[in-house]
């Protein structure tokens, strides 16, 4: 059952990163095409999930492939909520082909392990994956929002011609995917010391990127450290989650 | 019927010409009013770029003649100017002049309510109310199918465009405009159309400056104290006649520190420029001269005609549709008559057999109602089919005297 529901989802993933790299030639119909493609396949990993969870004694994405699909999933899902829309299409363009990419790792990584039945299992991975997901999203909003900074200043002749959003807008979606991120991957971590993990590489990693999102979002408030600032913090903060192997170290 | 339209346009004639016969809408409603006297139908378009006669009437008016004589009793010197469409080229004209393809810029949204205020204020029947009805539909359609009006076709509303791109909506932006001319005025009155508020005017004589103010509701203020205002402005526009720059990078850069990360916008449109180019370097400041304005419009307007070709062809198979229903409308007398001698055989052959179905209950008479009807109807379907099929290919008026004489309708002409 979970076999058949993988297929369709990768299948729509794939094809809405395909469409998406459309974007610079086509940008109406390849836009349409991507967005389908990512409900279509948000909807059918929706489905997956529930069939593992259904299928599971306990809670049944504890190896490094569940957390992965579970991120996948968290990270598509906020994408669909923040910036499903013609306007962020060239956000999909920075998601989607690397959600399709870690949606394929996921798979090859083998069906779904359950550890036990605990509650602070749950809690602990899905909130740390969640926060990691919307980290995830934020540091492609911080892109997106430097590239198009770097275009308003290089002025060239065709501008207006893709149509992102604001530089504003980007700013303040950087701000408050952050903000949500940052609550989730708070109450994740808390739980995990609540728990008793020990501190290695990979928690010390996680509280390097939590002090780092944490800074960006004080320093914009009391500083005024808006745009490229917060955009190159919470792109480290993001590097940090990301190369000192929180997704498979941590969770694995 | 037919449609016949004479005008005269900015292709043809210069603007003092164009002038002496362009109309306000309640004279544009005269002139249709009387022109539809003699006619039967007619609309007046009247712009800054064309006034265009449009009449529907019967083969036998002389319309055209009718529509010349008015216009060139207005402007005798309109003469070589003048066009003159009729029906199919009539209605394809009307078509690409909703939907911004016959503009001096190409796409601009202007004409498309300029076209429904025309249609309003005519004197319109079933064949001028079809025809501006898809007219609309035709320019609504263009617009939503092709990006042709969606890139700015001048300097005020590049920049406006581009103070989007920083700031998405413009709703409550303050503006600073650095000289009281008439092109920082423009660019002003583009950005207070999105939402944006002149905040403050700045001159080197105040009295000019508070001059425009008052028109905005805002303060003035003379050149040497800008500085102050820079830390609360989004967006500065400058247009000074000054030979130095009126805003130095040093300027900005100490105002900058009190904006805690608010992004500036700045538009020179100035010759010797106003901005020190420096300010763009500045983290945050978004400066943009008249050059480069202009090739954001020179782009913007070649993707305008790029997508011009697609509209065309928008409006060319809109065309296609109503030379269709027009051309239809040729065999529409000559199909009721057909159906109405039909109608009136069926009654009379009813009325014979009475005698005969006097015996029959009311149900019984319904059902002998309804088959001959059916057979009538069965009967004529195809013939009505194939003369409406004939009347789009041209041949509608063969078909219809065929059918008139085969079946003797001659004197229902």
């Amino acid at each position: 059952m979970a076999e058949l529901l993988f297929w369709p989802a990768l299948i729509a993933y794939g094809e809405a990163a395909v469409a998406y790299v459309g974007v610079l030639r086509r940008p109406e119909l390849a836009t349409r095409l991507a967005i389908w493609g990512v409900r279509i396949g948000w909807l059918a990993q929706t489905g997956l999930l529930g069939v593992e969870a259904w299928q599971a004694d306990g809670f049944p994405w504890a190896s490094w492939a569940g957390a992965l699909n579970l991120f996948v999933w968290f990270a598509v899902g906020a994408y669909l909520i923040w910036g499903c829309s013609p306007r962020y299409r060239l956000l999909g363009l920075a998601v989607m082909p690397a959600a399709a990419a870690l949606f394929a790792v996921a798979g090859v990584g083998g069906s779904a392990q359950t550890r036990g039945s605990d509650l602070f299992v749950a809690l602990h991975v899905g909130l740390v994956v969640a926060g990691f997901a919307g980290f995830a999203l934020a540091a492609a909003l911080a892109g997106l929002y430097l590239w198009q900074e770097r275009r308003l200043k290089r002025r060239p002749v065709g501008l207006l011609r893709l149509g992102p959003p604001s530089l504003l807008t980007l700013d303040g979606l950087v701000a408050r995917v952050s903000a949500v991120s940052l609550g989730a991957f708070t109450a994740g971590i808390a739980v995990g010391l609540v728990r008793g993990h020990d501190l290695d590489l990979a928690v010390a990693g996680a509280l390097a990127a939590w002090v780092v999102f944490g800074a960006a979002l004080v320093l914009r408030r009391e500083l005024g450290w808006r745009g490229k600032r917060a955009a190159y913090l919470t792109l480290a903060g993001f590097a940090l989650v990301a190369f000192l192997g929180l997704p498979a170290g941590h969770l694995g | 019927m037919r449609v016949t339209l004479v005008g005269v346009s900015h292709h043809g004639a210069g603007v003092e010409l164009r002038e002496r016969v362009a109309l306000r809408l309640d004279d544009a409603r005269a002139v249709a009013k009387e022109l539809a006297r003699e006619a039967g139908e007619a609309v007046c378009l009247s712009t800054c770029n064309r006034t265009e006669l449009y009449v529907a009437h019967d083969e036998d008016v002389d319309a055209e003649g009718s529509a010349t004589r008015f216009l060139l009793e207005r402007e005798p010197e309109l003469a070589n100017a003048l066009y003159r469409l009729r029906d199919e080229a009539a209605a394809l004209h009307l078509f690409r002049v909703a939907a911004g393809l016959d503009s001096l810029v190409t796409g601009e949204g202007e004409i498309l309510g300029q076209v429904r205020a025309a249609f309003d204020a005519g004197a319109t029947g079933a064949l001028l109310d079809r025809l501006f009805r898809q007219a609309l539909y035709a320019g609504r359609k263009a617009r939503a199918q092709t990006g042709i009006g969606e890139s700015p076709s001048s300097v005020p509303a590049a920049a406006a465009a581009l103070a989007q791109q920083v700031f998405g909506d413009l709703e409550g932006r303050r503006i600073l405009l650095l000289g009281a001319g008439k092109v920082s005025e423009q660019t002003a009155r583009n950005l207070l159309s999105r939402g944006a508020e002149i905040a403050v005017v700045a001159n080197r004589t105040v009295e000019r400056a508070a001059e425009l103010a008052e028109r905005f509701g805002s303060a003035a203020l003379p050149l040497d104290r800008v500085e102050e205002e820079l830390e609360r402005a989004d967006v500065v526009v400058a247009s000074t006649s000054s030979p130095e720059p009126v805003l130095r990078r040093e300027h900005v850069e100490r105002a900058l520190r009190a904006r805690r990360g608010h992004p500036l916008f700045l538009i020179d449109l100035a010759v010797p420029r106003d901005l020190d180019p420096a300010i763009n370097e500045l983290d945050g400041c978004y400066l943009y001269d008249i050059d480069d304005l202009e090739a954001v419009v020179a782009e913007s307007l070649g993707s305008r005609r790029r997508e011009a070709a697609a509209a065309e062809a928008i409006v060319a198979a809109e065309a296609e549709q109503f030379r269709t229903w027009q051309a239809s409308l040729e065999v529409v007398p000559a199909i009721a008559s057909l159906r109405a001698r039909a109608e009136e055989i069926r009654r009379a052959e009813l009325a014979k057999a009475e005698s005969r179905l006097g015996e029959l209950s009311d149900a019984e008479r319904r059902a002998v109602e309804s088959v001959t009807a059916q057979i009538v109807n069965k009967l004529l379907h195809l013939p009505t089919v194939r003369m409406k099929q004939a009347a789009a290919a041209a041949d509608g008026v063969v078909y219809a005297d065929a059918v008139r004489h085969l079946f003797g309708l001659e004197d229902e002409r």
